[in-house]
């Protein structure tokens, strides 16, 4: 996710890099299935119906957001609350902003009415797996959309089950339903390793996002220590040009 | 539950999608005014780590033993067999293990 001396290929559509996209988000089906399903059943017992379960997964399409929104969903929904949830989403998604501008070095020679559909469908797993692909050259579009749908959908699907089985399905935890995000981030950190200095926007980031987290209620943590990251990676000197052998295949 | 689909309800959502839109669309957008210098390349090129750090070590560390040794399973599996999918079950089978087991967190 570091190589950035590369010149990197224009973007471009081939029906070519769709089946490896797929494959490439593959790991993270089974865990979207079970995290829609824990969330199918969160929202059984609050009262939400199958058919207002489904067109929130179809238009907020954020499942950590949902997940927040629906744990602190209110009795009575007042302008107030929906303030509070509108702000809840927005701290817990603006995570979106940064990775929708990661992708604009990539995407930005396609057209518009291309580009910003495609930003619809950027979540973690279709985004990671999308960067990991460009990082070792890639530019067929394909690629991240073709993943990027065949996750909409299994997500779209996945609080059925969830919402049918919700007796069963009240301690998602005890499948360890919680650790799908966090192990998928852990398996993306380490090709991403490049070195240790490459890794000091990393150890600032963390520290600011567990200070932030410790200090400011909510989700702010992650918007906060990832600019942070960020920062410190902008004032650091250029690093050394690569060598040959650091370049990936 | 008398209704499929309550209004105030369906504004909740509404006013969800379009925060969570504005965010999916809104970095995109807001690149294409930004000239990529090489520091901003490097501050974009940084971007993703940090991301994964900032959202996952919190977590991380307010679920306890049992969630930080499940991650640190996932990533001792990612180094030997360059494999997301083994990390995934790896992580999630080894947190309901030690929560069968007793452990909390």
């Amino acid at each position: 996710m570091h190589a950035t001396h590369i010149p990197k290929a224009r973007a471009y559509w081939s029906t070519a890099a769709i089946v490896p996209g797929i494959i490439a988000i593959g790991p993270m089906l089974p865990g979207t299935l079970a995290f829609g399903m824990a969330f199918g059943a969160l929202c059984a017992q609050k009262n939400l119906s199958l058919v207002e379960v489904e067109v929130m997964m179809a238009t907020v399409y954020g499942g950590l957001s949902q997940f927040v929104a629906v744990q602190s969903w209110p009795e009575v929904l007042t302008p107030g609350a929906i303030a509070t949830l509108a702000l809840l989403t927005l701290t817990v998604n603006i995570r979106f902003f940064l990775m929708s501008a990661t992708l604009r070095p990539w995407f930005g020679t396609l057209p518009a009415w291309q580009a910003y559909p495609s930003m619809l469908l950027v979540t973690d797993g279709g985004w990671l797996a999308a960067m990991r692909y460009r990082d070792h050259g890639g530019a067929d579009a394909s690629f991240y959309l073709g993943g990027g749908i065949v996750l909409y959908f299994t997500w779209l699907f996945s609080a059925i089950p969830g919402f049918l089985l919700a007796e069963q399905l009240t301690d998602p935890r005890k499948y360890g339903v919680d650790l799908v995000m966090p192990a998928f981030y852990a398996a993306m950190l380490v090709p991403a390793w490049k070195g240790s200095r490459r890794a000091i926007p990393w150890v600032v980031s963390g520290i600011v996002a567990l200070v932030v987290h410790w200090l400011v209620p909510g989700w702010w943590f992650i918007i906060a220590g990832a600019l942070s990251g960020a920062v410190s990676a902008g004032l650091m000197d250029e690093p050394e040009p690569q060598r040959p052998a650091d370049v990936p295949a | 539950m008398t209704e499929f689909l309550r209004s105030d309800v369906m504004i909740a959502f509404a006013v969800m999608t379009a925060v969570t839109v504005a965010s999916r669309l809104g970095g995109y957008w807001l690149m294409g005014y930004v000239n990529v210098t090489p520091r901003v390349r490097r501050m974009l090129d940084a971007l993703p780590g940090s991301i994964i750090v900032a959202a996952a070590l919190p977590v991380a560390v307010n679920g306890g033993p049992v969630v930080v040794f499940a991650i640190l399973a996932a990533m001792a599996v990612t180094i030997i067999r360059r494999n997301d999918f083994i990390a995934v079950i790896t992580g999630m089978a080894v947190a309901a293990a030690a929560r069968a087991l007793g452990f909390g967190g």
